[in-house]
C-alpha cells in the first residue's frame, strides 16, 4: 500500500465522521440573507405613498383588502422596516368584494372584485354583499395615500373628500373614506405627515381614463383649469406639470431633508386591456361572408363615388369580407364626414386601432336582439368608446411623454429624488418573455401571463411586488442602501371562481 | 413493507444492494465474497465457498437539499425522512456446477419532501417512490475459468407525489393541487451475469439487469382546493394512467488480488438512463400533464480496495464518481441532484466461523450549482409558468449494517 497507515486511518475517519454526524453538511458558498441590511442615506421612519389606484393596491377592478396588503407601497414598507422603517397605516376595506356601500346602497361603479370564471372564460364580478361602506369616514393619518381614479389635479382638489360632492362627481368616495377634513386635499394630508421618504406615483388616470373610454373624452390641451375637464379628457401638459411640481414641493417643504422616488406613467398599448381583444379575429364561412359583402356594397360603391379624388381614404373604407378571420367593422371620426348622404364614418380596423377589452363580450353579438344582420363589428360597427384608432392614441402618447418628461426632469433636478421608469418595466412585462423574476416569470397576457389582474389595467400582487422590487433595486443604487428583495412567487396572481 | 429510500445522483436509483460493496464503492461485479452477488453478479453465486450463504443489511440514509434563489432572495431546504433501502439474499448449492439462489432488494427509491408551497411547489411538493425486487436465482459454472447466472426479476412499486398545480392558482387562499398514488404496479425483469477467471488472482464480471417499466393504470388521483369553475378540469378523486421507468444496467468491472490479504476491485456501470424521457400522465377526464425529462445515459466509475487485517477483522475502502442524467434546463426538484464523488468506508467481523457482520459507510459530496427547469407543463390552462431556476447544494451520507451467514 502507498499510503501510510496514519493517512488511512484520517480518511476513513474522515468518511466515518461524515456519514455518522452533521460535520459535513453542506451549505452554499453566499446564502441568501447572510448580509447585513442597510437604509444607506435613505430615512425610511416615516414613509408616505401618494397616487391613484396603482398605488392603493387595486385589482380586479376593485379595491379589497388582499389587494391594499400586497399594494407596492406595502411591500417596500414591509422591507424598509428591515433598515429603520416605521409603521405604515393604510385605508383598508372591509373585506376581499372589494364593492363600495355609499349611504349603505351598493353602487353600480363601484362593485365587487372580478374573478374569473373558467367554464365561460370571462371575468365576472364575485357575488357578495359588500360591507366597506364609504361614509364611515376612518381616522388617520394613513401612510398610503393612494385614491383609485385620482388624476393630478384631484390630489390638489379641496372638493375632493367631501361627501357633499359623491353626487356631483367632484368627490371620490375613496378619498372620502379616510380625509382628515371635508376641506383637506390628499396632498395636504400626505404632507403633514412630515415623511422622512416618499413615493408619487401620479398621473396615470390623466390619460388612461380618456384610453378606458376608448377616447370618448377631449384632449385638454392649452387648457390649463381642470376645473372644466370631463372625466374622460387628457390633461393638458403644462397643466399636470405646475401641479406636479406643486405636489413635490409640498413634501420637500414640510420636511428638508426629504428623499423621495417619482414614478413615470406607461404606454397603455402595454396593457392587456388594449392588447387582448384582436382587431381581426372574426370567424366567417364563405355564406356569411356573401351576405356581408352583398349588404355593404351600397356603402361601398357610395364612398368610391363622393370620394373620388381620394383613393386612400376610398381603399381605407372599403369593406370586404371573406371566409376565415375578419377585421370587425369600426365607427372612424377622423373620417370625411358623409352622413350627409347616409354613409356612416366607418371602416375596417387594422392593427394599429386598439380594441378595448370590453369589446370582445360586444363582438359577435347583435345589437337588435334577433337580428343576425345587427351584429356588432360586422354588420353594425363598433362605437368610437370600443377602440381607439390612431390619432386617439397619439393624443395619449402626446400628453402622456409630456408627463414623463416632466417626471424624469423633476428628478433629475434634485439629488435627493429617484426616478423610476415603469413604462419600460411595463414594456419588459408585454414582451413574449416577459419579467423573469428569480423563480417564475409574469407576462402582461390576460388572464393566464400573471402580470395583470382581471381588468387589464392593474398588475396582479405578483407583479406589484416585482415593481417593489425594481423600485427597491433603484433606491439601493440611488442612496447607497442594501434592502432584501421579496420572492414575488410568494404573491397572488388571479383569482378563479 | 415499507422501504423508503432517497436518490443519489443519478436520477432515483440508490446504489447501496450490499454492505461489502458499499465500503468499496459499490464495486462488486467481479467479488466473489458473499451472497451480495445474488444482486452484483449471479454467476459468481457457483464460486461460494459454502453449501448456504446468506445475506441481510439495511442501510440508513441522511440525504437533504438546499435551494436558494438569490434574485428572489428565497431560500428553502427538504426534509426528508430517513431512507432504509435494504437486501436479503440466500445461495445454496445445488451441485458443484449449479447454485440456487434468491434476491430481495431495493434499488430504487426516492423520497424528497419540500416545505409545502416552497417556490418550486408548482413542481414539486413531496414525492415517495418505493421499489421492491424479487430475484429467483440460478448459477451455472462451466468450467474454473467460465460461470454465468441467470434470474428473473418480479418488480413491486409505489409512488405517491404532489405539487400544486401552478404558481398562482388558488381556492380560499389554499395552493391548488394535486396527489397521484399508484400502489402494488408491478413488471418483471431479468439479472444476467458473468464471470471470467483467467487467473487464480483475476476475476473480470460482466452484469446486466433489464429495464423494469411501471405501469400504473386506473391508480389514484385527487385534485384539491381547485376553484369551482375548474372542478370538471380538475376533478376531486379521478384516476390516472402513467409509465414510470426504472432503467436498465450494464456494469463491467475486475477484481485482483495484490496478495494474499488484500483485494482490489474496479467497476464501470452504465445506467440507461434515456429511457426517461418524459413523466406522462393521462387522467379519467382525458386530461394530460406532461413532464419532460430527457434524461441521458451515464457512467458511474468505481474503485475499492479490501484488506484481511486479521482472521477476523476486514476493512475496506472505495470511492466513485456518479455522474447526473440529467441536461441543462431539466433540473427538477424532485431529483435536484448534480455530479457527485462518493467516498466509503467499511468493516466486517467474524463473529463465529459462521457468522460475519459488516458496517460501511458512505459520503456523497456535492458542489452547489445553478440549475433550471425550463419545460413547465403547458397543458395548464390556469396559468402560463415558464422555468423554475436557483442554486443547489445537496449532502448524502449513510450507514449500513449488514450480517452474513455460511454454512
Amino acid at each position: 500500500m502507498m499510503l501510510k497507515k496514519n493517512q488511512i486511518f484520517k480518511v476513513t475517519g474522515l468518511i466515518i465522521s461524515c456519514a455518522v454526524i452533521s460535520a459535513c453538511d453542506t451549505s452554499f458558498d453566499k446564502p441568501v440573507g447572510d448580509v447585513s441590511y442597510s437604509n444607506g442615506t435613505a430615512d425610511f421612519s416615516k414613509f408616505v405613498s401618494i397616487g391613484d389606484s396603482l398605488t392603493a393596491g387595486y385589482a380586479d377592478n376593485a379595491l379589497y383588502l388582499s389587494g391594499q396588503e400586497n399594494s407596492y407601497p406595502a411591500i417596500l414598507a414591509q422591507q424598509f422596516a428591515k433598515v429603520g422603517g416605521g409603521s405604515f397605516a393604510q385605508p383598508l376595506v372591509s373585506d376581499n368584494l372589494g364593492g363600495l356601500l355609499i349611504g349603505g346602497n351598493e353602487n353600480s361603479e363601484f362593485g365587487n372584485r372580478y374573478v374569473l370564471n373558467a367554464e365561460t372564460k370571462s371575468p365576472e364580478p364575485i357575488t357578495g354583499t359588500p360591507t366597506t361602506e364609504v361614509t364611515d369616514v376612518l381616522p388617520g393619518p394613513f401612510n398610503n395615500m393612494g385614491v383609485p381614479g385620482a388624476k393630478s389635479f384631484h390630489l390638489l382638489s379641496t372638493d375632493y373628500g367631501d361627501q357633499a360632492g359623491l353626487g356631483a362627481g367632484t368627490a371620490n368616495p375613496y378619498f372620502v373614506r379616510f380625509a382628515s377634513a371635508t376641506n383637506t386635499t390628499m396632498i395636504a394630508d400626505a404632507a403633514a405627515q412630515l415623511p422622512s421618504f416618499f413615493v408619487i406615483w401620479v398621473g396615470n388616470n390623466d390619460v388612461l381614463s380618456y384610453a378606458t373610454s376608448g377616447g370618448i373624452g377631449t384632449d385638454q390641451r392649452g387648457n390649463i383649469n381642470p376645473a372644466t375637464y370631463s372625466s374622460s379628457d387628457i390633461t393638458d401638459p403644462t397643466a399636470f406639470a405646475g401641479i406636479y411640481t406643486q405636489l413635490v414641493s409640498a413634501f420637500t417643504t414640510a420636511n428638508a431633508d426629504v428623499k423621495g422616488v417619482l414614478i413615470n406613467i406607461p404606454d397603455i398599448s402595454t396593457l392587456p386591456y388594449f392588447k387582448t381583444v384582436p382587431y381581426n379575429a372574426v370567424p366567417l364561412d364563405q355564406t356569411n361572408a356573401d351576405d356581408l359583402n352583398a349588404a355593404y356594397t351600397a356603402y361601398n360603391k357610395g364612398v368610391t363615388a363622393l370620394l373620388a379624388g381620394q383613393p386612400d381614404e376610398v381603399a381605407k373604407r372599403t369593406i370586404t369580407f371573406a371566409a376565415g378571420q375578419n377585421a370587425v367593422v369600426i365607427s372612424d371620426e377622423d373620417l370625411t364626414d358623409l352622413s350627409g348622404s347616409g354613409l356612416p364614418s366607418m371602416r375596417q380596423a387594422t392593427a394599429n386601432d386598439l380594441l378595448v377589452l370590453t369589446s370582445s363580450s360586444k363582438i359577435g353579438t347583435p345589437k337588435i336582439e334577433n337580428d343576425q344582420t345587427s351584429i356588432w363589428g360586422l354588420g353594425v360597427p363598433l362605437e368610437d368608446a370600443d377602440v381607439l384608432i390612431p390619432s386617439e392614441i397619439e393624443l395619449i402618447n402626446t400628453a402622456r411623454l409630456a408627463f414623463n418628461n416632466t417626471i424624469k426632469t423633476t428628478a433629475d433636478a434634485n439629488d435627493n429624488l429617484l426616478f423610476v421608469d415603469i413604462e419600460a418595466i411595463m414594456a419588459e412585462l408585454s414582451t413574449t418573455a416577459g419579467i423573469d423574476y428569480g423563480t417564475g416569470s409574469i407576462t402582461a397576457i390576460y388572464a393566464t401571463g400573471g402580470g395583470f389582474s382581471l381588468d387589464g389595467v392593474h398588475p396582479t400582487a405578483r407583479a406589484y411586488s416585482v415593481i417593489a422590487n425594481r423600485i427597491i433595486t433603484t433606491i439601493n443604487t440611488g442612496f447607497s442602501a442594501n434592502i432584501p428583495a421579496v420572492d414575488p412567487g410568494n404573491y397572488t396572481t388571479i383569482f378563479v371562481k | 413493507m415499507c422501504i423508503s429510500t432517497s436518490a443519489f445522483a443519478g436520477g432515483y436509483r440508490v446504489a447501496l444492494q450490499g454492505e461489502q460493496a458499499t465500503g468499496m464503492g459499490h464495486a462488486g461485479v467481479a467479488m466473489t465474497e458473499s451472497a451480495e452477488v445474488v444482486f452484483f453478479n449471479p454467476a459468481s453465486m457457483s464460486l461460494l465457498t459454502e453449501q448456504t450463504h446468506i445475506s441481510a443489511g439495511i442501510t440508513i440514509i441522511d440525504s437533504k437539499t438546499k435551494y436558494q434563489n438569490t434574485a428572489a432572495n428565497v431560500a428553502a431546504e427538504t426534509d426528508n425522512p430517513y431512507g432504509t433501502p435494504l437486501y436479503l439474499y440466500y445461495v445454496r448449492k445445488y451441485d458443484e456446477r449449479i447454485s440456487l439462489g434468491l434476491g430481495v432488494y431495493t434499488p430504487y427509491g426516492n423520497t424528497v419532501e419540500w416545505k409545502k408551497d416552497w417556490p418550486g411547489s408548482h413542481l414539486v411538493n413531496n414525492i415517495s417512490l418505493k421499489t421492491i425486487f424479487v430475484q429467483p436465482t440460478i448459477s451455472f459454472k462451466a468450467n474454473n475459468k467460465l460461470s454465468v447466472g441467470f434470474g428473473p426479476i418480479y418488480v413491486n412499486g409505489s409512488v405517491e407525489f404532489n405539487r400544486n398545480l401552478t404558481t398562482g392558482l388558488t381556492e380560499n387562499g389554499n395552493r391548488s393541487n394535486v396527489t397521484v398514488e399508484a400502489k402494488g404496479i408491478t413488471d418483471w425483469g431479468m439479472n444476467f451475469g458473468v464471470l471470467f477467471k483467467p487467473a487464480e488472482a483475476l476475476a473480470v464480471g460482466i452484469n446486466y439487469r433489464s429495464l423494469v417499466n411501471l405501469n400504473a393504470n386506473d391508480e389514484k388521483a385527487n385534485f384539491e382546493n381547485i376553484p369551482d369553475t375548474f372542478k370538471s378540469t380538475y376533478p376531486a378523486d379521478t384516476t390516472f394512467d402513467a409509465k414510470l421507468v426504472l432503467p436498465a444496467e450494464l456494469t463491467i468491472g475486475i477484481s485482483y488480488n495484490l496478495n494474499s490479504s488484500t483485494i482490489l476491485a474496479v467497476d464501470i456501470n452504465r445506467t440507461y438512463w434515456s429511457e426517461y424521457k418524459s413523466l406522462d400522465l393521462t387522467f379519467a377526464n382525458g386530461a394530460e400533464s406532461n413532464n419532460l425529462r430527457n434524461y441521458n445515459d451515464v457512467n458511474v466509475y468505481r474503485v475499492g480496495i479490501q484488506h484481511k487485517l486479521s482472521n477476523a477483522l476486514t476493512i475496506r475502502g472505495g470511492a466513485y464518481f456518479d455522474s447526473t442524467p440529467i441536461s441543462d434546463g431539466y433540473h427538477t426538484p424532485e431529483t435536484p441532484r448534480n455530479d457527485s464523488t462518493g467516498l466509503t468506508a467499511g468493516a466486517s467481523y467474524k463473529i463465529t466461523k459462521q457468522m460475519e457482520v459488516d458496517v460501511s459507510f458512505l459520503y456523497l459530496m456535492f458542489k452547489e450549482f445553478k440549475a433550471s427547469y425550463d419545460y413547465i407543463d403547458d397543458n395548464n390552462p390556469a396559468t402560463l409558468d415558464t422555468s423554475f431556476k436557483g442554486e443547489y447544494i445537496s449532502s448524502v451520507k449513510a450507514i449500513g449494517f449488514g450480517l452474513n451467514y455460511k454454512y
